[in-house]
């Protein structure tokens, strides 16, 4: 049974451009459709969403074991979760950029 | 026929564009996501924790499985681990007002299968719940098994189904994109069981959910899978000898 060989075929250039305006769009697009909004977390939302609809609930029953003192340290500690993302994504592009450098040499 | 080529390191920093701009706004206004601490009731906290006791032992056979048994998928892995790292760390503004951020699951469904992302998840889960209270370690079974169980195990689902019917972007897109939305279709239903409408019931408490959750997340959705597409088919040039191991690959045509 042959199957066709369609699915790793390069997808034309075009493509990557257009997705990468979508993927513009889509970021720059709340900021003018909702300008007034305040981008509040969709769990704050959620959250509060508990809270009208079982006002009796008492969500304190467990804190959180500690919390970021400010928001910057916050930015901080999310930013260093993306960083290592980004170390661990970037690490494996460029061990296999090097190790195709070696093979062509040897 | 002419091709205009692309080169992966080109892409790699188109990438890296992007996300560094995504980055830049949600950042402006540092926000939160997933089922906070606390935000369900005891009983339910541990109902969740129960269902994703066997996916953490069904995820830690196979990454074992992986490690011992290929140490050389060790990086792929790593690079899988990361990119839920990254996503989940970008909180995007979306178009209801509010911020969210994508899961980044999709990509590793698609190289490793669902259980191991089921493992990987609970690494960045736990991150975020210890050192950003963001989520919660009574809420982390409900987070897990929304994010790293439903969302990868209906991603697996739609991967077979689609990978040899249409061109592997539209696969890796879809797949990604859909495992993000439904991470938040779980997360909805999670919350209207614990906290049913008085009046409309389970049913009127969900619809409220969904509008919060998944709503905001679909713009977001399509941009993980458009990411996630991005990073497959940059991986399909370098990492040709995974991808074979994988079976993602039938025959390398050079």
């Amino acid at each position: 049974m042959k199957r066709p060989n369609t699915p790793f075929q390069n997808a034309p250039v075009a493509l990557y451009l257009l997705s990468a305006v979508v993927v513009v769009v889509l970021i720059v697009l709340p900021f003018v459709v909702a300008s007034e909004a305040e981008f509040a977390g969709a769990d704050e939302a959620g959250s509060e969403a508990v809270v009208s609809i079982a006002p009796d609930y008492d969500p304190t029953w467990i804190q959180s074991i500690w919390e970021p003192p400010s928001g910057e340290t916050e930015s901080m500690l999310f930013a260093l979760q993306a960083a290592v993302g980004g170390i661990l994504i970037g690490y494996f592009f460029g061990y296999k950029r090097g190790q195709g450098r070696t093979v062509k040499r040897s | 026929m002419f091709r205009f080529r692309v080169r992966p390191v080109q892409l790699f920093y188109l990438i890296l564009a992007i996300l560094l701009l995504g980055a830049s706004t949600a950042w402006a206004a540092p926000q939160r996501m997933h089922i906070m601490e606390g935000f369900l009731p005891l009983p339910w906290a541990a109902f969740w924790w129960v269902v994703a006791i066997p996916f953490w032992i069904l995820g830690f056979r196979r990454v074992r499985q992986i490690v011992t048994a290929r140490p050389e998928l060790r990086l792929l892995l790593g690079l899988a681990g990361g990119f839920i790292f990254v996503l989940s760390a970008l909180k995007l503004p979306s178009v209801t007002g509010s911020s969210s951020h994508p899961t980044g699951t999709g990509l590793g469904t698609v190289l490793f299968g669902p259980f191991v992302v089921t493992i990987l998840s609970t690494i960045a889960l736990i991150f975020q719940a210890l050192l950003l209270a963001h989520g919660g370690i009574s809420t982390l079974g409900a987070n897990v098994v929304s994010m790293g169980v439903a969302g990868p195990l209906l991603a697996a689902g739609i991967w077979h189904l689609l990978r040899y019917r249409t061109s592997a972007w539209l696969s890796v897109f879809l797949t990604a994109m859909i495992a993000d939305l439904f991470t938040y279709v779980v997360t909805a239903t999670q919350l209207a069981l614990a906290f049913p409408d008085p009046l409309s019931g389970i049913v009127g408490s969900w619809l409220k959910f969904i509008t919060i959750f998944a709503v905001t997340q679909v713009p977001l959705a399509i941009s993980e899978g458009i990411l996630a597409a991005l990073v497959f088919n940059l991986l399909r040039t370098s990492a040709e000898v995974e991808f074979q191991e994988l079976g993602l690959i039938r025959s390398v045509v050079r």
